[in-house]
C-alpha cells in the first residue's frame, strides 16, 4: 500500500492516542461518523480544509498525518520482515504498521539494527578467534604459562619432602611464570578491550595500518587531488603508520592513488560519470587508462555512486587481500580466507576478462550487490617469465530490481561464518552450522 | 625394563616440572626444545615414549608426528601430545596423524603421569 494512502490509518492512530471516539471527532469537524470511518480505513482520500481541521482537533501538524514514517524506518522494517521470513501479505503492510504504530515501529527498527550490529560483532570476533595470529599467540602464551604454574604448584603442594635444590628452583620458576602470566593476561585484556572500543585497531600489521589510514580519511585524500604529490608529508603526518614496512606499503598505495587522481581529475571524472553513467570500460577509454584504475577511482569518490558508498577489494595472485574498502552489508574478512565464490577470484581465474556479477552475501539481510572485477598483469609481460596477476573488484549496492533472482549469485564472507550448508567451495565447517 | 621419555617442549618451566615428575616415577627424561631437528633427535635417541608439544619453533608438533609415522622403526612409538589448542578439529587432526594420546594445557600432573604409564604399558604388552 502506498504511503500517501495511509493518512486514514494515521488519523485513527492519533485519535486513539487522543482518547477520542470516532463520533466525537466526526462531530467536531462537521462530518458523519460513517464518513470518518471510511477515511480511517483509507477508503476515502482526504485533504484540504478537512485534513487541517482534523489535525487541529488531534493537536498535530497536518504533515504528521500525511507523510507518515520516514523512508529509512520503512526500509529497516522491510529488512526486518525479510530477515524474519514474514509472510508476504504481512510484509506488504509494513507501511501501514509504521503509520499506525510509529513508536512500536521505531522499537522494532531499533531492535533490528541492534541485532545486526551484534551479529557483525560476533562475526568479527569469531573471525578473529579463528584467524587472528596475534590473538592465537596471546592465548597460547597465557595457557602455556598457566600450565607451567599449575604443574609446578602441584609439585610443591603435593610432594611431601622435596630436596632444597628442587624446591628453590620451583619457587623461582613460579615467580617467573606468575610474572609472565600477569603480563600476558594484561596484554590480552588490553588487546580485547581495544578491539571492542576501536574495532579497527591495526595492531602493527603493515597492511592493516595502511588500511586504517585510508579508512580514517574515507579513502579520499584531498591533498593528492589536483596534482598534489606530497606523499612523504602525508605519511609523516600519519602516526598510525608505526613501522617502516607500513610506511613503505603506504607510499606504494598512496602513489597509486596519486596516479589515479592525476589520470582522472575529480571534476572531469565526475562530469564523465554524469554523462555516460557507470560504465568503467567507457571511462577507461575516455581517460586513456586501464580498468583497475577506473574501479579504484570510482571506489574512492568521496560522494560515492548515486549517493551510496562503493566498496573495493584488491588481491594478488595468491588470493591475499591487499586493499579493502568495506561497504555496509558486504562482510570482508579481516585476515584473508575470503569466499572463493567472489567475482574477484573468478576474475583471477580469467585474466583480462571483465567480470560483472550480481551477488547476495548469505547472512541476515542477504542484501544484493553489483560486483565488477578484472585481473590484470602486475607488471609488463616478459619472455620466459610467467605473468603475475592482481585482481580488483568494485562492490556497489544493487541498483534496481530488474535482475531475476536466479541471476543473483550467492556468496559468503569466509567459511567459518558462512551459513550455507552445501557449498562445493567450502574449506572448513561453519561455526554457524554447529549452532554457535 | 627401559623407561626412557623424550620430551619435546619449548617452555622450560613445563619441561622442568614434567622432568621432575617422571624422574621421581623412575623414568629417564631427556628434553629438546626445537621442532626443526626433533625427528632426528627422536630417531637417534629411540626413547620408549615421546611427549610432544604442538606449537614448537622450527616445525610444529603435528608435522613432527606425521614424519614419525612415516618412519618404519618409529611408526609404533607412543606419542603423548600436549597442546594449548583444544579444539575438536585439532584433536581430529592429531588423531589422523597417529597420536597415541592428546592432552590440553593446562593439564594436571596426575593426568600426565597416568598417561605416560598407560601408554608405556600398552606398548610393552603389544
Amino acid at each position: 500500500m502506498a504511503r500517501d494512502t495511509l493518512t486514514g490509518s494515521r488519523i485513527r492512530e492519533r485519535r486513539s492516542i487522543a482518547g477520542l471516539r470516532q463520533a466525537d471527532l466526526a462531530r467536531q469537524v462537521g462530518i458523519s461518523a460513517s464518513y470518518l470511518n471510511l477515511i480511517e480505513h483509507n477508503r476515502r482520500r482526504i485533504g484540504g480544509k478537512l485534513l487541517v481541521d482534523i489535525a487541529q482537533v488531534l493537536g498535530v501538524e497536518p504533515s504528521m498525518l500525511t507523510e507518515g514514517a520516514e523512508a529509512a524506518l520503512i526500509a529497516t522494517l522491510r529488512e526486518a520482515a525479510a530477515g524474519a521470513g514474514a509472510p508476504s501479505h504481512e510484509a506488504d503492510r509494513v507501511d501501514e504498521f509504521a503509520g499506525r504504530f510509529p513508536a512500536w515501529a521505531e522499537v522494532l527498527a531499533w531492535a533490528h539494527r541492534r541485532v545486526g550490529s551484534l551479529e557483525r560483532t560476533v562475526e568479527t570476533l569469531s573471525d578473529r578467534l579463528t584467524h587472528d595470529p596475534h590473538l592465537a599467540a596471546s592465548l597460547h602464551e597465557v595457557l602455556s604459562t598457566a600450565a607451567a604454574i599449575h604443574s609446578t604448584a602441584s609439585i610443591l603442594a603435593e610432594t611431601g619432602e622435596l630436596e632444597a635444590e628442587w624446591r628453590d628452583r620451583f619457587h623461582k620458576n613460579l615467580n617467573q611464570d606468575s610474572q609472565r602470566l600477569a603480563e600476558s593476561s594484561k596484554a590480552l585484556v588490553t588487546y580485547l578491550d581495544e578491539s571492542q572500543e576501536g574495532g579497527d585497531d591495526p595492531r602493527g600489521v603493515p597492511q592493516e595500518e595502511v588500511e586504517a589510514l585510508f579508512a580514517s580519511r574515507g579513502h579520499h585524500f584531498e591533498e593528492l587531488e589536483g596534482g598534489g604529490k606530497d606523499i612523504e608529508g602525508l605519511i609523516a603526518g600519519a602516526p598510525g603508520l608505526t613501522s617502516a614496512a607500513a610506511r613503505q606499503v603506504a607510499e606504494v598505495t598512496l602513489g597509486i592513488y596519486a596516479r589515479d587522481a592525476q589520470a582522472m581529475p575529480l571534476t572531469e571524472f565526475r562530469a564523465a560519470l554524469a554523462q555516460s553513467g557507470l560504465d568503467p570500460v567507457a571511462l577507461a577509454a575516455q581517460f586513456q587508462t586501464d580498468l583497475p584504475s577506473v574501479l579504484r577511482r570510482i571506489a574512492t569518490l568521496p560522494e560515492g555512486i548515486g549517493g551510496a558508498e562503493a566498496g573495493l577489494v584488491v588481491c594478488d595472485a595468491s588470493g591475499s587481500i591487499l586493499y579493502r574498502k568495506a561497504i555496509p552489508g558486504f562482510a570482508l574478512p579481516r585476515h584473508g580466507e575470503s569466499c572463493p565464490l567472489w567475482p574477484l577470484f573468478t576474475a583471477l581465474n580469467r585474466p583480462l576478462v571483465p567480470i560483472r556479477r550480481r551477488v547476495s552475501q548469505l547472512g541476515r539481510t542477504a542484501a544484493e550487490f553489483d560486483c565488477m572485477a578484472v585481473a590484470t598483469p602486475q607488471f609488463m609481460p616478459d619472455f620466459d617469465h610467467d605473468p603475475v596477476y592482481r585482481a580488483f573488484m568494485l562492490i556497489l549496492p544493487a541498483s534496481g530490481t530488474e535482475e531475476s533472482r536466479q541471476d543473483v549469485q550467492p556468496v559468503g564472507s569466509s567459511c567459518r561464518v558462512c551459513p550455507r550448508g552445501t557449498c562445493g567451495a567450502r574449506r572448513e565447517p561453519s561455526i554457524l552450522s554447529e549452532g554457535f | 625394563m627401559s623407561r626412557h621419555v623424550l620430551l619435546v617442549e619449548d617452555e622450560p618451566n613445563i619441561t622442568e616440572a614434567i622432568r621432575f615428575l617422571l624422574m621421581r616415577d623412575g623414568w629417564t627424561v631427556d628434553a629438546h626444545s626445537d621442532g626443526a631437528d626433533a625427528v632426528d633427535i627422536i630417531r637417534a635417541a629411540r626413547p620408549d615414549l615421546v611427549i610432544l608439544d604442538v606449537m614448537l619453533p622450527g616445525k610444529s608438533g603435528m608435522e613432527i608426528l606425521r614424519d614419525l609415522r612415516e618412519i618404519d622403526e618409529l611408526r609404533a612409538m607412543p606419542v603423548l601430545m600436549l597442546t594449548a589448542r583444544g579444539q575438536s578439529r585439532d584433536r581430529d587432526m592429531a588423531e589422523k596423524a597417529g597420536v597415541s594420546r592428546f592432552m590440553t594445557k593446562p593439564f594436571s600432573n596426575a593426568e600426565v603421569l597416568t598417561a605416560v604409564r598407560d601408554l608405556h604399558a600398552q606398548a610393552t604388552q603389544s
